[in-house]
């Protein structure tokens, strides 16, 4: 039994991450009608910036810092202008092939202008194992799983309490009207892309050290992140923490129970079962987009 | 409005892009073939087909590295039998169906002779090719099977799993003395024909194998395999996967406090696995059959000059690139003609001594089908370096 609960406990960490990168999907979808299938690279960039400030001699946090506010540039404000806002205009499938575009660009960008090696990335967590009823949990497990909460539900907080944030939902519910009550919309939308730049980030600094930083690290983690998002539904933030936490138990016990090599189809399992039954999501609802 | 809102979607497929798309295809096609220096009648032609990207980057891009150093020393010394060695480097991304199309395009461009791939799942395809060419082809893919098809054209430059394998099985039975074992291996060609060369190694009655776990290639989260490997009860675990997946699997074990032997074969101690799993490493056991810590001038030497030429430390697959050119060459001068068929005849039975041939790093022989011999070692991670602690003889090989 204490088997079990140690996998669910590391299911749990590894969810995590799969769910901050699932909540910029949602995100950028509620407040902007975006699909980025470049958010696994959007998590890989970041990895290798951390990489280049470190190799300077900065340290982990140090790098960590600079490359939150390049990201928010790079990959939020400049994805916006560069690619999203000029490609909106003609509708979904010109912007979903241009992401699917920008993913490859990255990909190969970096394998072209860095290296195809893997590089190891230092954890934030010391390497120790505590012992609960039985159960050994890692520090990194422990720590990347609390902070992925933190700052999803940081996330939610700023959304549902602060002005800006409900200003966010209701432009995500209503652009129209929320231009007649004078929101800035254009702003709001902005907003959002930084927010997923900061989530892709923080997904960068936590999966990094398990993945190891590599130019196709954001492939698979994209695709679980998208799966997970829809899972959950995908017109609901809370969805993708429930989608994401879902996938990476379950994945673990499968691997576990069953057999390993099931380990990576549980999530699309998963997400045939969902389309089939619920296909707006776990959470998701048909008419409203909330935020 | 509609035509308005349509007309940039029609442009994505104009004639004019695709036009632009041909010309800018053609241009780059006859850039590339005009960059290509023409064969000069005193030189040779090598190529290599490596992995440089995809799961085989790591192992590929030392092979690589290893046989440009040699061949940049042999042409700083005046080349083999004075023609000098011209080379084409191509990226199979890992990818058996595009190394078998670069090997034909080797072919095609006349080599003399084809370094690569090192992954078996791709020699396995591509040396089709090279056998039907009658071309010289050095393999640093290790799977037994690659030399069981009476391929005249392929030769090794490591050795075949049916001869380091039995030599861990020997070390985990009389030496580590491990009666329940975990096996942890890759899907794919090499991990099976390791784990099968294993099970067949042992001896149930005196080491039982109590798991045996497979996973993916290019698998991240190993939380699972390692939990069941620790479920079995084995009193010691042989790794055989691919390098990065090696170091993923090091991490877990130290995060679930794994405290009994982990063995495994060569790639698990590779300086890259040690370099990425870091502090996890230490204390793995592994037989190598080359590595560039072996007391050994030869070797010494070879270290000294990768590490000034690529400011890395080179794994054994840059020794398996590095030694196969000098195998190459002594072959060569042996039969002292350019002839492919004379060259492959002689390679087999072939003895090279690093008297004479300093470049081949070990005494090494070659058998009549391709597989190759020599001594070998057994080392552990110390401080996150690799250390010889015991060397183990040339056995003759048994098939």
């Amino acid at each position: 039994m204490t088997d079990f609960f140690q996998l669910v406990f590391s299911g749990l960490a590894t969810g995590s991450i799969y769910a901050l990168t699932a909540l910029g999907f949602t995100l950028l979808w509620q407040a902007s009608g975006t699909v980025n299938f470049a958010t696994g690279e959007f998590v890989m960039l970041p990895a290798f910036s951390m990489l280049a400030f470190m190799s300077l001699g900065l340290p982990l946090l140090a790098s960590f810092g600079i490359t939150m506010l390049l990201s928010i540039l790079v990959l939020g404000w400049g994805f916006k202008r560069v690619i999203v806002d000029p490609l909106i205009r003609h509708g979904m499938m010109p912007l979903i092939v241009a992401t699917i575009g920008l993913s490859m660009m990255m990909r190969n960008g970096v394998r072209a202008g860095y290296s195809a090696e893997a590089f190891s990335f230092p954890s934030l967590f010391s390497d120790s194992i505590f012992t609960i009823a039985g159960i050994r949990i890692s520090a990194s497990d422990f720590g990347t799983f609390g902070f992925a909460i933190v700052i999803i539900f940081g996330v939610q907080m700023f959304i549902q309490k602060t002005v800006t944030g409900r200003a966010m939902q209701a432009v995500a519910q209503n652009t129209e009207s929320a231009t007649v009550l004078g929101i800035n919309v254009k702003r709001m939308v902005l907003y959002t892309f930084a927010i997923n730049a900061i989530l892709a980030t923080t997904a960068a600094l936590l999966v990094t050290p398990v993945y190891l930083a590599k130019f196709d690290m954001g492939s698979g983690l994209g695709f679980k992140a998208f799966l997970a998002a829809i899972i959950g539904g995908f017109s609901n933030s809370r969805g993708a923490l429930l989608g994401g936490l879902i996938i990476g138990v379950s994945e673990n016990l499968a691997g576990a129970y069953v057999s390993p090599a099931y380990k990576d189809g549980v999530a699309l399992a998963l997400f045939m079962v969902v389309i089939l039954f619920k296909p707006t999501g776990l959470l998701g609802k048909t008419i409203e987009r909330k935020v | 409005m509609t035509k308005h809102t349509q007309a940039p979607r029609l442009h994505f497929f104009s004639s004019n892009s695709i036009k632009l798309a041909i010309t800018s295809l053609i241009s780059i096609t006859l850039a590339c073939s005009l960059s290509t220096p023409a064969q000069a009648a005193d030189s040779v032609k090598l190529a290599s087909i490596v992995e440089l990207t995809g799961s085989g980057a790591t192992a590929g891009t030392n092979f690589k590295n290893g046989v440009n150093l040699a061949i940049k020393e042999i042409n700083a010394a005046g080349g083999i039998m004075g023609k000098k060695i011209e080379t084409t480097v191509m990226d199979t991304q890992s990818n058996p169906g595009i190394a078998k199309g670069l090997t034909k395009k080797a072919i095609d461009d006349d080599v003399f002779a084809v370094f690569g791939p090192v992954f078996s799942g791709s020699i396995i395809v591509s040396m089709a090719e090279t056998r039907r060419a009658e071309i010289p082809n050095f393999t640093g893919g290790e799977a037994a099977d690659i030399t069981m098809q009476g391929n005249p054209y392929i030769f090794r430059t490591s050795f075949t799993q049916s001869i380091a394998i039995p030599k861990v099985a020997n070390y985990i039975r009389r030496i580590a003395l491990i009666k329940n074992l975990a096996i942890i291996y890759v899907n794919n060609d090499f991990g099976k024909g390791g784990n099968d060369v294993m099970l067949k190694s042992l001896d149930p009655s005196k080491t039982k194998i109590v798991a045996d776990i497979s996973t993916d290639p290019g698998q991240i989260d190993f939380s699972a395999a390692i939990l069941k490997a620790k479920q079995s009860n084995a009193d010691g675990i042989f790794v055989y996967v691919n390098e990065e997946e090696s170091a993923r699997i090091l991490r877990e074990l130290k995060k679930q406090g794994w405290n009994k032997p982990i063995v495994g074969e060569t790639t698990l101690t590779g300086q890259k696995v040690i370099d990425l799993a870091g502090d996890a490493a230490n204390g793995v056991r592994a037989h190598v059959g080359l590595t560039v810590d072996a007391p050994n001038p030869a070797i010494r030497a070879f270290k000294a000059k990768f590490e000034k030429e690529y400011k890395y430390t080179s794994d054994h697959n840059g020794m398996k690139g590095y030694s196969g050119v000098y195998i190459l060459k002594a072959a060569i001068e042996k039969v002292g003609k350019f002839d492919r068929k004379a060259v492959a005849a002689a390679l087999h039975g072939i003895k090279i001594s690093t008297a004479a041939q300093p470049g081949v790093l070990m005494d090494v022989e070659i058998d009549n089908k391709g597989d190759l011999n020599r001594a070998s070692f057994m080392v552990e991670v110390k401080n996150g370096k690799q250390e010889v602690i015991l060397e183990l003889p040339m056995i003759p090989t048994q098939h």
